[in-house]
């Protein structure tokens, strides 16, 4: 393949899940300052959309960055079945200590998808709602 | 720096198949997409052109323009065609995503004269895509 070109292999996985947006550091009339309704106590939900991309040389036998099968198994194994109908805060170790926006979730799920065999991961986007979305890129300032 | 994105769909078809590998190898490799007969998608594509608006006329390029480029150069081409037989630029290679994507890239460049093309994003499903960019380029 030209070297020329990169190419990325995009793809969107679905999981539905609660969350609440409260830090211990935060008095209780802070937490609702910053939080708002998002800090209710018994947290609230969402159809989460996760997009991720990767990249790599396409493998001239398949004409594939990686096989698909492959790629959902892992994001099946290392995401959605830790996220998909759970509760962030109490079923993901990650957010007992930090908050689960979506910020952070985002960079829990690149955590996660990092060390994926077949490909570089390059990207991974979440949408919260249909107007909210957050990417992070594995950059750090 | 302005980026300008026009999207088309073409809906074609196309089968994975290798004949350098077995019959069992094929299936346990492509799977599903393995079937002789092959099978379609509505293709969603997307084509990002970057550059500085021209001072008189506004625009990066003129979108009509762009639009002739795309109604020749891939909806001709490609809609409503079997990708493995009938889009000669895919010859000897597997017509996944990724390799129609750099299809569509080396077909526009060369035809994109003001501005520069950025970014060929080419939907095989609305969770499935392939994004093609010049190496070194920044995603935007």
């Amino acid at each position: 393949m030209s070297e020329a070109l990169k190419i990325e292999l995009g793809r969107r996985y679905r999981f539905a899940a609660s969350h609440r947006l409260h830090t211990d550091v935060l008095s209780v009339e802070e937490n609702a300052r910053v939080y708002g309704k998002c800090n209710n106590p018994y947290g609230h939900g969402h159809n989460y959309v996760l997009e991720i991309s990767v990249s790599g040389t396409l493998d001239p036998s398949t004409g594939m960055i990686a096989n698909l099968v492959d790629l959902d198994g892992f994001v099946e194994r290392e995401v959605i079945e830790a996220f998909d109908h759970k509760s962030l805060n109490e079923d993901v170790p990650a957010f007992r200590e930090k908050v689960p926006t979506t910020e952070n979730v985002c960079r829990e799920i690149y955590q996660r998808l990092k060390h994926f065999p077949k490909a570089r991961l390059e990207r991974v986007r979440v949408e919260e709602t249909s107007n909210n979305a957050f990417e992070y890129t594995g950059e750090e300032n | 720096m302005v980026y300008l994105t026009r999207k088309i769909e073409f809906s074609a078809s196309h089968l994975y198949h290798n004949p350098a590998f077995s019959a069992e190898e094929n299936k346990r490799v492509f799977g599903k997409c393995n079937n002789p007969h092959g099978h379609g998608h509505n293709y969603s594509l997307e084509v990002t052109v970057a550059g500085d608006p021209d001072p008189v006329t506004g625009m990066v390029l003129d979108l009509k323009e762009l639009k002739e480029i795309l109604e020749r150069e891939i909806t001709q081409r490609m809609d409503h065609r079997f990708l493995n037989y009938e889009v000669p630029e895919l010859k000897g290679q597997i017509p996944t995503c990724e390799n129609i994507a750099r299809v569509i890239w080396n077909l526009l460049e060369p035809r994109i004269l003001q501005g520069k093309l950025h970014r060929v994003r080419l939907y095989e499903t609305p969770d499935l895509f392939a994004d093609c960019y010049r190496n070194g380029a920044k995603p935007a």
